[in-house]
């Protein structure tokens, strides 16, 4: 019963760091809050799920071709919002309302594509019968989405560690300031954060039908609560940590639902209170949050 | 004349008088009565956000404990309306000290941290495994108490008293050092504010706005389950209608209900997913093009806005 729910808790966790990525690679790079997350996770949802009943493809491909359209809606999209947003004089609290509106539209839009109703994508799409991972039985698409969450993981660490691109957006991350006066072209690297941010949402959003159940276009809020517990338990803008915290979260989510299973679903709010009064930096935060 | 008379006159004389007279005008005394909730909640909410800075996304959190408060009282001590109104406020402004720590994040991270409480508050009232106490998820029925018109009065009444305690924040030294903490806290420190108390007093002064409105509500619609007084969309509605009327002013948060509450009474109840798309499309607009709320319109040209 224990390392059932352990290792499911690891399967799920790799899945949340990856729902939380995004989100904490737009606050890292850009100070801003993007509370349209969750509706962007949905947006990709909806995606893989009309794709899959026009053409009828492998979620494995839904998932790149959801990763190359939202990144380039989200190019323009960048230029069309967050530098009016940076100017003004309180970006960071701003940037809430501004979201939010963002979020309206999109769950407005979602609803008039494609109605209220809930909907699903079959598990079998994920490989057949269920995987055993050490002597305990896992339904496969849990496997398959926990082990994609995890390249994806590697994807954004090898972007941000190996290559030039990701070197510069660290330097953004470090100090805006500077950044923009020994010359980096900070709009241009915040705009690609800003496409691989939400590009990775709708990725985590090809697996949401598997790994969290039928899809609604209301569905936005919960999951941008749930990425936020998750990024501040690991810490803002380190991807290694919103690993950490997604696994935390997964786990304690896993026992809560195995030992306690009528409280289960206040657990991300309890562990994003409690660790925001604790440790405000979060587990693996070395800087002092700015007061 | 001095400033704060004026702004009686000119802001709460008007509005109170209006919305105590048109009852005997107008038959759809419910639209009129959110009207009215929402007047006061959105003051409500100007006095933590406007004046401190704060922003609470869980706002909804104290108008629950508010109606849940005053239920709870009704149902199980059996206590007369106006006493259990009073055990709502108490409620909520308890729910506010329960948060008070909170106040030490600032930025996203309060607006976050109490959205998850308000999240938190509502779970547990609406757990099926307190159904003996709060109901759980089942909702909760008062109809011996229930008298619309009496309430609508009671509601007037709490209305213009938010009014009343806005109007005095504008106009004192106490609203000006709360201005001056949101502006730097630690100026403010400096010029012998004490900046945690200050801002404590505003936190449950808001607190106690919700919790007379959600209590209330309880009492005047009766009827009701933890979604309804828990519902995210009321502490969003009272931010985005003060902000698009523009905070600490006494008259940018009723022109926000009274356009943004008005246009969704016309076309949101019968189409809500055009509303939501046009509310999203104004928010995005207002924060892009107007960050100050529509009385900055009216403030560049030089002209005092109450």
């Amino acid at each position: 019963m224990i390392e059932y729910t352990l290792l499911a808790g690891l399967l799920f966790g790799l899945y949340f760091s990856l729902v939380g990525l995004g989100l904490n690679l737009i606050f890292g790079v850009m100070r801003i809050v993007n509370l349209a997350h969750g509706d962007f996770l949905m947006l990709g949802a909806f995606f893989a799920y009309w794709l899959f009943h026009l053409l009828g493809p492998n979620p494995l491909i839904s998932l790149f071709l959801a990763f190359l359209l939202f990144a380039l809606i989200a190019y323009p999209l960048y230029f069309l919002l967050v530098p009016r947003l940076l100017s003004a004089r309180d970006p960071e609290m701003l940037s809430i309302i501004l979201f939010f509106g963002l979020s309206q539209v999109l769950e407005a839009l979602a609803v008039i594509g494609f109605g209220t109703s809930e909907r699903s994508l079959p598990g079998q799409l994920l490989g057949h019968g269920p995987v055993q991972i050490l002597g305990q039985n896992f339904p496969a698409a849990w496997a398959t989405s926990g082990i994609a969450s995890a390249l994806a993981v590697v994807f954004v660490y090898f972007y941000l560690y190996r290559t030039r691109l990701g070197y510069l957006t660290r330097a953004v991350m470090v100090h805006h300031e500077e950044a923009v006066s020994t010359g980096i072209n900070v709009h241009r690297v915040s705009a690609i954060a800003f496409g691989i941010g939400l590009a990775l949402a709708a990725v985590a959003g090809v697996f949401a039908p598997f790994m969290l159940g039928s899809i609604t276009p209301a569905m936005g809020i919960d999951i941008t609560i749930t990425s936020f517990a998750v990024i501040v338990v690991g810490s803002l803008g380190n991807p290694l940590g919103t690993v950490l915290g997604g696994i935390i979260y997964g786990i304690s989510l896993m026992m809560m639902q195995t030992y306690l299973s009528s409280w289960a679903n206040l657990l991300p709010y309890l562990l994003l209170i409690g660790i925001l009064l604790v440790r405000p930096s979060g587990l693996l935060g070395r800087q002092v949050r700015r007061a | 004349m001095p400033k704060a008379l004026r702004h009686v006159l000119f802001t709460l004389v008007p509005v109170v008088v209006a919305f105590a007279l048109l009852p005997s005008v107008y038959s759809n005394q419910l639209l009129l009565f959110n009207f009215v909730i929402y007047l006061a909640l959105t003051q409500g909410f100007n006095i933590i956000y406007g004046f401190t800075g704060y922003l609470p996304f869980g706002y909804v959190g104290f108008f629950g404990a508010g109606a849940y408060g005053f239920a709870l009282a009704v149902m199980h001590l059996h206590f007369p309306p106006l006493a259990a109104l009073g055990v709502g406020a108490v409620a909520a402004v308890l729910l506010g000290l329960v948060l008070t720590p909170l106040l030490r994040l600032s930025g996203a991270y309060f607006a976050i941290a109490n959205l998850a409480a308000s999240q938190a508050v509502f779970l547990i009232v609406s757990n099926p495994n307190l159904t003996a106490i709060t109901k759980g998820p089942y909702g909760i029925s008062l109809s011996g108490v229930f008298s619309p018109g009496f309430t609508y009065g009671v509601a007037v009444a709490i209305l213009a008293a938010t009014l009343g305690l806005v109007i005095y924040l504008r106009n004192s030294r106490f609203g000006l050092a709360l201005q001056a903490i949101r502006e730097d806290a630690i100026s403010a420190g400096m010029a012998g504010i004490n900046v945690v108390l200050s801002r404590t007093i505003a936190w449950l002064l808001s607190a106690l706005v919700a919790g007379l409105v959600g209590g209330v509500f309880a009492w005047y619609i009766s009827v009701f389950y933890p979604e309804t007084v828990f519902d995210l969309g009321v502490s969003i509605f009272a931010i985005v209608f003060a902000l698009f009327g523009g905070t600490a002013t006494i008259l940018g948060p009723i022109l926000g209900v009274i356009i943004l509450y008005g246009i969704y009474n016309v076309i949101g109840i019968s189409t809500p997913q055009y509303f939501q798309l046009i509310y999203g499309v104004l928010i995005v607009g207002l924060v892009l093009f107007l960050p100050e709320g529509l009385v900055s319109i009216f403030k560049r040209r030089g002209i005092d806005v109450p």
